[in-house]
């Protein structure tokens, strides 16, 4: 792919130095957005269709006492955040590691047939089984999320070339509309099903207690770990197969691992709390846009700044159509737009 | 890779390579076949004679009653709006260099999707205003997409990027009208935006006609540009082939393509994306190759509309080019990885 060409108006601004020379320590930058990621989860549990002062918040945290604040707290703002951090850290990650290992920037977890699987398993439960059940429902979402990836990874690596990146995300394409379409069958088969369902594929984290969070919990964590472990075989990679391998990388080791870590994240996050689009391609995308290109940068900061998006659109939601909330699917879509699209018209395009 | 021949009449010359030819062939073969088949498929069965005889004007009055006016519509508007998508999804792939960058995933086909369920649950209407306002849907994000990417020209990257955020922001909006809508409404929706052939009349068929014939000449005559531009753009410019006039035009063609098609058979997801990387696996050629991509969408819809009119259970056509153009690709991919080809 070619680069973008500079902008013909010339810029009254001067050029911006070198990248290194503006850039910050990577331990400076990540607790910068630690601390972001804190204020975020602060305002998460204070703010809502009731409001909480933070010193009340804190102690229904440490040491609830049963008051009617403590309550709300521990039953619905608490869990909902943990589930927003584990799901956005998750969601972020993921689509880091989705865009390095097919080294398209359009690539997104959803990709590896991670949604359509766990779509199709969703709508499978609730028309065949009648159940309505959020924890079925993560089960089911996580065993289809994971049978797709491995159906569309055997596809994509089946050859002496193994998965290059291009093979890789038509078999994710063509998996995926296989999925989406009978899903929009088995749907459509019946109203009763199609009631059901048309909530769950918005996306939102409200519902969901502190249950769902500790079920996906362990899997978030390994995940987690996998993938950040998994930063310098992907730099290495990003340098093409044939350098990468000279350089002493295993391609098809990494690649099969971070398909592993992306299953596992994606799968568990979508099944904790439906599909929640776009999360996993522009957060990368705007990281790989202020810090480059390094995955040593790119994972982390993905991961953290992943959450505070997801949190925000999701306290957005609770007080934009208050009493009511918006779905926070929904409203991440509609903050993370307009946030790629301005920063792809600021012509900074980073590539792979 | 097949060797290509040179046909030569004075000044004029064109080159052919006999099997793109021989794949067009035997796709406009399974286009039409399917086509025949699907008029004849309904309650009262005719036979494939009986077809050909009520086409050419031979048979009995009721028989050409039934095929002309009632089941005729439905494989024209399945033919050419499966040309629509396949040469839209060949435009925009090239445009974009990227097999991701096919208009149902750069926001124009949930565009109209969007106008169309607007038309459908808020504002309510009857067939030809569903259709007209899923093209403005389709036009007016296409617009949009298009001016958000133009800084001094507009670089096929660009364009998909900010596409991919539209088509997020629009299916979100699209799922939401959805859960908000009553239950049987937002059924009726759901259906629509799956992607139909069912009663599909003459109504539906000559306003994508009309708006064919002036769309495809165009995108067929920018056809070689198309190849050109993926080389890069500095590569193209120095062949003397102006960038970004050609991308401009090209681009507005697309989007009325995917339009008049979203607008007469819904949303019909997939064709766009899998008919040019078929096409281009079939003919075993660099490149886009606007025609067979073209024949390999009507291809596809036709005769996935054929297996939705054999299924027991009335289903939208969407649902089976889903399936069935998902699994010859992945198919194809993975028979490719087995000779060692990538």
């Amino acid at each position: 792919m070619k680069r973008v060409p500079p902008p013909v108006v010339s810029s009254p601004v001067a050029p911006p130095p070198a990248r290194s020379a503006y850039l910050p320590g990577r331990f400076t930058a990540l607790c910068l957005l630690g601390a972001m990621l804190l204020l975020t989860v602060l305002a998460s549990i204070v703010i809502g269709a009731k409001h909480i002062p933070p010193g009340q918040a804190l102690a229904a945290v440490l040491a609830p006492d049963g008051s009617e604040n403590a309550l709300i707290v521990q039953q619905l703002r608490l869990p909902r955040t943990l589930l927003g951090v584990g799901v956005g850290a998750a969601l972020g990650l993921a689509g880091a590691l989705m865009q390095a290992l097919t080294r398209n920037p359009l690539a997104e977890p959803g990709l590896l047939g991670v949604n359509g699987g766990a779509a199709v398993a969703v709508v499978t439960v609730i028309a065949l089984f009648r159940v309505d059940d959020v924890l079925v429902y993560v089960w089911a979402a996580f065993l289809g999320a994971a049978g797709a990836a491995a159906l569309v990874y055997a596809v994509g690596t089946r050859g002496r070339s193994g998965a290059t990146p291009a093979r890789l995300v038509l078999a994710g394409a063509g998996i995926n509309a296989v999925f989406s379409s009978l899903t929009a069958g088995l749907m459509l088969l019946s109203p009763r099903s199609f009631g059901g369902f048309r909530f769950w594929q918005v996306g939102s984290l409200s519902g969901r207690d502190l249950e769902v969070f500790l079920r996906i919990g362990p899997f978030l964590l390994a995940g987690t770990v996998l993938a950040l472990l998994l930063a310098r075989p992907l730099n290495a990679l990003a340098l093409g197969e044939d350098t990468g391998r000279a350089l002493g990388a295993r391609p098809g080791r990494t690649r099969a691992l971070g398909a592993l870590a992306v299953v596992v994240l994606c799968g568990a996050a979508t099944a904790a709390v439906g599909p929640i689009m776009f999360l996993g391609l522009a957060v990368p995308f705007t990281v790989r846009a202020l810090a480059g290109p390094d995955q040593r940068r790119v994972l982390p900061y993905s991961l953290l700044l992943a959450p505070v998006l997801l949190l925000w659109a999701d306290i957005l939601g609770r007080v934009v159509a208050a009493p009511g909330e918006l779905e926070t699917g929904l409203v991440t879509a509609f903050l993370g737009a307009p946030l790629l699209a301005l920063m792809v018209r600021r012509g900074r395009v980073p590539q792979l | 890779m097949s060797t290509s021949r040179v046909l030569r009449a004075g000044t004029f010359s064109l080159r052919w390579e006999p099997w793109s030819v021989a794949v067009c062939a035997v796709l406009t073969g399974i286009a039409l076949g399917a086509a025949v088949v699907v008029v004849g498929t309904g309650e009262l069965p005719l036979s494939v004679t009986e077809v050909l005889a009520a086409l050419t004007g031979q048979g009995d009055r009721a028989t050409e009653f039934i095929v002309l006016n009632l089941r005729l519509p439905r494989a024209v508007t399945g033919l050419l709006a499966g040309i629509a998508l396949g040469l839209s999804g060949a435009i925009f792939q090239s445009i974009t260099r990227n097999p991701l960058g096919s208009p149902d995933l750069i926001g124009f086909t949930t565009g109209s999707a969007t106008g169309a369920l607007v038309q459908i649950l808020v504002v309510g209407g009857g067939a030809l205003a569903v259709a007209a306002s899923s093209v403005l849907g389709a036009v007016l994000t296409a617009l949009a997409v298009y001016l958000v990417a133009y800084r001094g020209g507009v670089h096929g990257y660009r364009l998909v990027l900010v596409g991919v955020a539209a088509a997020a922001m629009l299916e979100s909006f699209n799922a939401y009208l959805i859960t908000r809508a009553e239950l049987r409404e937002a059924y009726e929706a759901a259906f629509w935006l799956t992607g139909s052939l069912n009663g599909r009349s003459w109504q539906h068929a000559w306003p994508l006609a009309a708006a064919m014939v002036v769309l495809v000449p165009v995108a067929l005559a920018f056809g070689r540009r198309l190849r050109m531009g993926e080389l890069g753009d500095d590569a193209a410019l120095a062949l003397g082939v102006p960038v970004q006039r050609t991308r401009a035009a090209l681009v507005v063609t697309g989007v009325g393509l995917v339009a008049v098609a979203t607008a007469a058979v819904g949303p019909v997801p997939f064709v766009a994306l899998a008919a040019p990387q078929l096409a281009r696996r079939l003919t075993r050629r660099p490149g886009t190759q606007p025609v067979p991509s073209a024949l390999m969408g009507a291809a596809l819809l036709v005769f996935s509309d054929l297996v939705t009119l054999h299924l027991p259970i009335p289903l939208p056509v969407g649902v089976v080019t889903g399936v069935l153009g998902g699994v010859y690709l992945v198919w194809l991919l993975s028979s490719e990885g087995a000779r060692g080809r990538a």
